[in-house]
């Protein structure tokens, strides 16, 4: 019933936790990147599939066309992904900087090499 | 004209950031960026008199009417709040140059300064703006140049202080994300005043509350509370010196009146205290926030993040104001956030001051720094007797009105918790006290006067000196945080 006609929602739980996992257990900084990206899509599909009307179409003007999708959630989340893209592009040119200032994109080896100075 | 001074305050810094980029002159950018910042801060004033004046002033971008267009809404709280960023980025460009020349290579200054002014953007569109979605891509232009300002610090571990805040931050952010689309769904509006009336009538539903946790928690993120603040202390601690000013006297305290704006505008007082019972959470929170921050910040060696512990800690008290949710507790809170962001920019600035000369602020190498530095070191005095909230100064004020507050209310364990955090308040600023005025200085400088240069030193005493001028003179925040106060408590914004 529901619970399957829901499963776009099903699909975003699912990438979400996985994508917070990834953040918070790996120690790894480009990994801990790819699962905030993760993260960061599962809400991108919550927006898109927020705005799907059931049996519409693209929201084009045109005759003939009555029911189409709320474009507007689709609009949003464009200024979303490019803000995310550029998260991602920070996050990866500090992962470069911190490889040539501690030669380790490895979180225990940065505590460890802080704790030494 | 006039009626466009709304957009105008966050256009200016906007337009003005990439001009730094074509200027390409270190010092060209400065004196550019250090005019707008005047500018920003002469035209948020003029709006704060107005809206103190006429009442709210709704500004709608483009000409669409809200709810299709994006609204501008100023009512006494947020123009507040923008009158205490637009000051606090002016005070803290005034510092600048001479710390920008000690810490940043030259080829990166004019850089900074144009990422400077995009952050302050963010914030003032973050507290200008009426709706919600627009608040979040401010709130995304604030944090992606607060990343790019603390990896510009001195050493590496800013790289890292910066990467962690990246991570803290993004996630803090999307969950604001998460929030605003869960409320979307349910009422099809962004517009905070349409939404705090159609949220009413599905406030009971599963998709509401979620929303409501989900930003709740983002916020908290951002705003460092206890125990979300850990990306806090290392991001204030090696970023550069100015940085630091600016980021410990702003970013927090426009998180915590986004939070004020979720909770008492869009949500409203029934919904997040009376049926959710948010305080019964949030209470006890910000209180351990006061007292084991403070006692963490006893224990550091580097006076910078003793500081930056400190923040977390006077965090603390403005949520527990917020959480009393009556006049006196809110208006303690918003005075709070008015005097807090001059007492930590000062301090901040005060660190710069010591940094510009000694090349460190950890407590060891401020032996005798009373001596050498007395002017400096004087402003630390005055800024950590604010912290502690002795009479006559800035600090005193606030806490009187929280401490007010929660007698009222019958909470006598909550006063007796922020009594004893400004206890531990007088622990750690005496610590940094006796090291600089009892101990000798190291060898070789005991006659040398060192004071850091001028447009140093006037800029660190102008936040101090602000903080003993409201101090005194507290009727005027007072004033203006109880408009802003009943405001929220009216209902709407």
């Amino acid at each position: 019933m529901n619970a399957l006609g829901l499963y776009s929602y099903w699909i975003v739980i699912v990438l979400m936790m996985t994508g917070f996992y990834t953040v918070i257990t790996r120690g790894n900084l480009i990994k801990k990147l790819i699962g905030l990206n993760i993260f960061q899509v599962s809400v991108f599909m919550l927006y898109i599939s927020m705005g799907k009307v059931a049996g519409g179409t693209a929201p084009i003007y045109e005759e003939g066309i009555e029911i189409y999708s709320n474009p507007f959630p689709h609009v949003l989340i464009l200024t979303a992904i490019v803000v995310g893209v550029a998260t991602t592009a920070l996050g990866l040119a500090l992962t470069v900087r911190i490889q040539e200032a501690y030669s380790t994109v490895e979180e225990d080896a940065i505590h460890r090499l802080d704790n030494e100075e | 004209m006039s009626e466009h001074v709304p957009i105008l305050l966050v256009l200016l810094p906007l337009v003005a950031a990439p001009i730094c980029v074509l200027l390409r002159r270190n010092a060209a950018a400065w004196v550019w960026a250090f005019l707008i910042s005047w500018i920003v801060f002469g035209l948020s004033v003029a709006l704060l008199a107005r809206v103190l004046d006429e009442g709210v002033i709704d500004y709608a971008l483009g000409g669409w009417d809200p709810p299709w267009g994006i609204a501008y809404r100023l009512d006494p709280l947020n123009a507040f709040v923008l009158v205490i960023v637009a000051a606090n980025a002016a005070v803290v460009l005034l510092f600048a140059p001479e710390s920008l020349r000690h810490e940043i290579p030259r080829e990166k200054r004019y850089l900074v300064v144009c990422v400077f002014l995009l952050y302050l953007t963010g914030l003032l569109g973050i507290t200008i703006t009426g709706d919600v979605f627009n608040v979040f891509v401010f709130l995304e232009i604030a944090a992606l140049s607060s990343y790019v300002l603390v990896s510009m610090g001195p050493t590496r571990r800013a790289l890292s202080a910066a990467y962690r805040y990246l991570i803290m931050g993004t996630i803090g952010s999307t969950f604001i994300l998460i929030g605003i689309g869960l409320m979307y769904m349910m009422t099809g509006t962004l517009n905070m005043a349409d939404l705090a009336e159609r949220l009413v009538p599905v406030a009971h539903t599963r998709t509401v509350i979620a929303a409501f946790a989900f930003l709740t928690v983002g916020v908290s993120i951002k705003m460092a509370l206890w125990p979300l603040h850990t990306w806090l202390p290392n991001a204030y601690t090696y970023a550069p010196s100015m940085v630091s000013a600016f980021i410990a006297s702003t970013s927090t305290k426009v998180s915590f009146y986004l939070l004020l704006r979720v909770i008492f505008t869009i949500f409203g007082t029934d919904f997040a205290f009376d049926t959710l019972h948010l305080n019964a959470l949030l209470l006890p929170v910000s209180l351990m926030a006061t007292v084991l921050a403070s006692t963490t910040a006893i224990f550091q060696q580097d006076v910078k993040r003793l500081l930056a512990y400190s923040s977390v800690a006077q965090i603390g008290y403005m949520v527990a104001g917020l959480c009393l949710a009556t006049e006196t507790g809110l208006t303690g809170s918003i005075v709070h956030m008015f005097n807090h962001a001059f007492i930590k920019g000062g301090l901040f600035l005060v660190m710069g001051c010591l940094f510009f000369q000694l090349n460190s602020v950890k407590l060891e190498d401020l032996r005798g720094a009373g001596r050498t530095m007395p002017l400096t070191m004087a402003a630390f005095v005055i800024g950590g007797l604010n912290l502690i909230g002795v009479p006559l100064t800035a600090g005193f004020i606030s806490k009187w009105y929280l401490v007010l507050a929660a007698v009222e209310q019958g909470y006598w364990w909550v006063v007796v918790v922020m009594l004893l955090s400004s206890l531990l308040a007088v622990v750690y600023v005496w610590r940094v006290v006796e090291v600089a005025y009892f101990h000798p200085p190291p060898e070789g400088i005991k006659t040398l006067s060192r004071e850091a240069p001028r447009s140093m030193l006037i800029p660190a005493w102008m936040m101090i000196g602000a903080t003993l001028v409201f101090g005194v003179m507290a009727w005027i925040p007072v004033g203006i945080a109880r408009q802003a106060a009943q405001s929220l408590l009216g209902g709407g914004p």
